[in-house]
């Protein structure tokens, strides 16, 4: 084998009509390393991991493997030379086991022409190990977390004897502590001399795992940083071209402690258990947690959608009963969801019609809707939120992560709310975009608003929040004041360890 | 609207096509038949429309009418009810029966499918069976002669089922396009999980429409009655549903649910009508009568999606 490098791609040019996408973006990535690509959206990071997986071409370019100039011409071209894309959206098939996923497409056949299931579970076996997989190979993927299902699609990477192994935002669905399992596992493949494309928005992960970090800015080689200068905000800096001044708001308005009080939630994913907090009017109430904590069922429950008998909430000193969605609408309680495009947005319609679509009413007399009262709802959230979208007619799924995130939040401001619960507000979100949701958020909670965020970003919850309470298994384990706003005490207690510096969640 | 102004084109061709060929498709007995079959077929096609719409189907609604006809023969004839009475009874029963399809749909989590084929089946044997599986004929109408001519009679020269259908179509043209419910219709047939999470009471947006198919379903059931004026339990309204499915579907509606319109569904059913229409007059063996149907409704879906393939591609290449 000769020292060049594994892969290069030099002069890497890629237009589609109207827009050039990739201008003269050179990148090389040696054997073993870790190398992170970061940029804002439509910055040219996946048609860039695109052409590599073959599912552009470029137009002006080349790719070197070893040395040697390559076409890559189609997705076989791509596994064929060791290039392994591991996608956000898992590319796995739930009602399969973990071996006939591994081999999907390329089962190995026995005498009789059927798939041979022996060979299949014993060369899977082998990666699963590997890979600290404490599952058999006999298990159906959808009896597996989403952690444990991409674990999956890495030792399929490894079946396929990639030498690159591309991962797009992997983090995103994964708790803190899979995140780290992740991050672990990204050291050891490179050790092993696997490379890897890490792309994520979360710049907390690129500062820990990258060897060094390749930024995208316009279609644009906009610099690079090795591991030792990689830092929070020479990150930014190069992804936006410019400073970002005051990323985290400093709270200005006063807080009413005890404004908002929640006890005895509980969801049917931890029957038994029950989660009571305060929340005050002002403030930024921050929820860590493992990903099956229960965080999200709480919001669920708390917003009348998943069922909670026991449930007792008070708003401002009065006990509300909500039994349905609209009894929390009604009090100004609104939920912002985790996934944005199957529970925040009807994406096939417009702006207009997702902003209008919860407070339609306010926009209507005698059941019939008025245009210019819906137009105006609209236009002013997309102008105070500063949405990027050709109008308010433009469907919602031809808008970016980040202003389809505003357009959730749009329907819910436009009536004022009282109560608002964001979960994941940035999830997948660029960092520009990431700055001005804080800010609202701040903002909303200077105005009198009580924000209760649910996070599973550490940095961002972390520095958003002016108190967070972490919970653990369908349980508050604890409540951290500002100055125990610690990595450390929140990993303790999401697992569930008690630490001196954990508040109780509400006071009777 | 681009898809409306498609079909119609389609339709526009047809009838003068057919004109042409034969001038009698133009003579007024032609046209007052037509349109009246336009009506009758028109009204319940609206009602499947609104289900298709919320991304559910409706495969009963020709045992509905199969049944709903029976009833009514039987209240008039045999129980001897005052008309009203029967007419109203003739309507309450498909709406209830639609109630219990939404229930089962909404609370029981079962698909509608299934529901309303079972439904299908379920009614025709019902209908069958209190008929003894005899036809059975309203006579000379003694009693009720006000309700006949309601039904059969002419308002301004038009057959009274087209103007039942106008009045409809035009109310339910405010109430899907432009009413708080119908935005709720289409919010529900594209992603009912985010509707909900809207504060929608999604289960009654769905239940409501299998009420309301129920009740335009009962319309048309006791125009087609007195339309036919007897009721064979085994073939009265046989493949109805058929019929307004494909009216949708060639209208725009998508089976996937949150498209669709009013005047979509209007040419759509017409269509259907004059194929019939185009296939007595040009002296095709009328045998093939479903096979040109069902090959004007491939070939016309086929065309729209084509169509939205390649707007979609330009969409896409648009910078964002």
């Amino acid at each position: 084998m000769s020292d060049s490098p594994l892969l290069e791609m030099l002069g890497i040019s890629k237009g589609f009509p109207g827009v050039k996408a990739l201008d003269n973006v050179s990148l090389q990535i040696g054997r073993g390393e870790v190398v992170a690509i970061c940029g804002e959206n439509g910055a040219g990071k996946s048609t860039l991991m695109k052409i590599l997986g073959g599912v552009h071409q470029p137009d002006a370019g080349e790719i070197l493997m070893d040395g040697q100039p390559v076409k890559i011409n189609g997705v076989n071209d791509s596994i064929r030379l060791g290039i392994a894309f591991i996608h956000q959206e898992l590319n796995v098939l739930g009602n399969l086991d973990v071996a006939a996923n591994v081999f999907l497409g390329r089962e190995p056949k026995n005498a009789l022409g059927l798939i041979d299931r022996k060979k299949i579970h014993a060369a899977t076996a082998p990666f699963i190990r590997q890979l600290g997989l404490e599952v058999s190979t006999r298990t159906r993927l959808d009896n597996l977390s989403i952690a444990q299902q991409q674990m999956v699609e890495i030792a399929k990477a490894l079946s396929l004897n990639s030498r690159l192994i591309i991962m797009d935002e992997p983090t995103s669905s994964l708790t803190l502590t899979e995140t780290k399992r992740l991050l672990e596992l990204v050291c050891e493949l490179s050790g092993q001399g696997v490379s890897i494309v890490y792309i994520s928005h979360r710049l907390g992960e690129i500062e820990e795992c990258a060897d060094r970090v390749v930024v995208l800015r316009d279609g644009k080689n906009a610099g690079e940083l090795a591991h030792e200068e990689a830092s929070h905000d020479r990150l930014v800096n190069l992804m936006v071209g410019r400073e970002i001044k005051n990323f985290y708001v400093q709270p200005a308005g006063t807080k009413t402690p005890g404004y908002f009080k929640v006890r005895n939630s509980s969801s049917s994913l931890h029957p038994g258990k029950n989660v009571s907090f305060d929340a005050a009017r002002g403030e930024i109430l921050g929820f860590a947690g493992l990903v099956g904590a229960g965080r999200s069922e709480m919001a669920k429950a708390v917003s009348g959608l998943e069922e909670s008998p026991a449930q007792e909430i008070f708003l401002d000193g009065k006990k509300l009963s909500i039994g349905r969605p609209r009894d929390a609408i009604d009090h100004g309680i609104y939920l912002a969801p985790e996934n944005r495009r199957t529970e925040g947005l009807v994406v096939e319609m417009s702006v207009r019609e997702n902003i209008s679509l919860p407070s339609l009413e306010n926009s209507s007399r005698f059941g019939l809707i008025s245009r210019a009262h819906e137009r105006k709802i609209a236009t002013e959230q997309v102008s105070s939120l500063n949405v990027k979208t050709p109008g308010i007619e433009t469907r919602v799924l031809n808008l970016s992560g980040g202003n389809q995130q505003k357009v959730v939040l749009g329907k819910w401001l436009a009536m004022t709310p009282k109560v608002m619960i964001l979960d994941e507000p940035t999830r997948g979100i660029d960092v520009g975009a990431k700055a001005e949701i804080y800010r609202l958020m701040r903002e909303l909670a200077d105005g009198g608003a009580v924000i209760l965020m649910i996070s599973s970003d550490m940095e961002e919850i972390l520095n958003v929040s002016d108190r967070i309470a972490v919970m653990h298994e369908g349980e508050i384990s604890g409540v951290l004041e500002r100055a125990d706003c610690k990595e450390e005490n929140v990993m303790q207690l999401a697992v569930g360890k008690k630490i001196s510096a954990a508040k109780p969640a509400f006071v009777n | 609207m681009k898809k409306e102004i498609g079909i119609f084109a389609l339709l526009v061709v047809m009838c003068a096509v057919t004109g042409f060929e034969n001038h009698a498709f133009f003579s007024q007995a032609n046209l007052t038949n037509t349109a009246n079959l336009i009506g009758l077929f028109g009204i319940f096609s609206i009602g499947v429309g609104m289900v298709i719409i919320t991304g559910g189907i409706d495969l009963s609604i020709g045992s509905m009418i199969a049944l709903n006809g029976m009833l009514l023969v039987l209240a008039l004839t045999e129980w001897h009810w005052p008309w009203p009475l029967a007419a109203l009874f003739a309507l309450a029963v498909p709406m209830l029966l639609g109630l219990g399809h939404g229930l089962l749909i909404t609370r029981f989590k079962m698909q509608p499918f299934i529901v309303t084929l079972c439904g299908l089946l379920l009614y025709r044997g019902i209908a069958r069976f209190i008929a003894n599986d005899t036809t059975k004929g309203f006579g000379d109408a003694e009693g009720f002669k006000t309700l006949q001519s309601l039904a059969t009679g002419k308002f301004l020269g038009l057959p009274m089922p087209f103007v039942f259908l106008i009045v409809i179509a035009v109310i339910m043209w405010v109430v899907l396009h432009r009413s708080v419910y119908g935005r709720y219709l289409f919010a529900v047939g594209r992603n009912e999980q985010a509707t909900q999470f809207s504060g929608i009471n999604t289960r009654l947006v769905v239940t409501s429409t299998y009420v309301l198919a129920g009740l335009l379903t009962g319309i048309s059931g006791i125009l087609f009655a007195f339309y036919t004026n007897s009721v064979s339990p085994s073939n009265h309204g046989n493949f109805y549903e058929l019929y307004g499915i494909a009216a949708a579907v060639l209208g725009g509606c998508s089976l996937r649910g949150g498209e669709g319109s009013i005047v979509g569904i209007l040419i759509g059913t017409a269509l259907l009508l004059v194929l019939q229409n185009l296939v007595n007059l040009l002296g095709i063996p009328s045998s093939l009568n479903f096979a040109v149907m069902g090959a004007v409704v491939l070939v016309g879906v086929l065309a729209d999606q084509l169509f939205q393939a390649r707007s979609a591609k330009k969409n896409a290449r648009q910078p964002k």
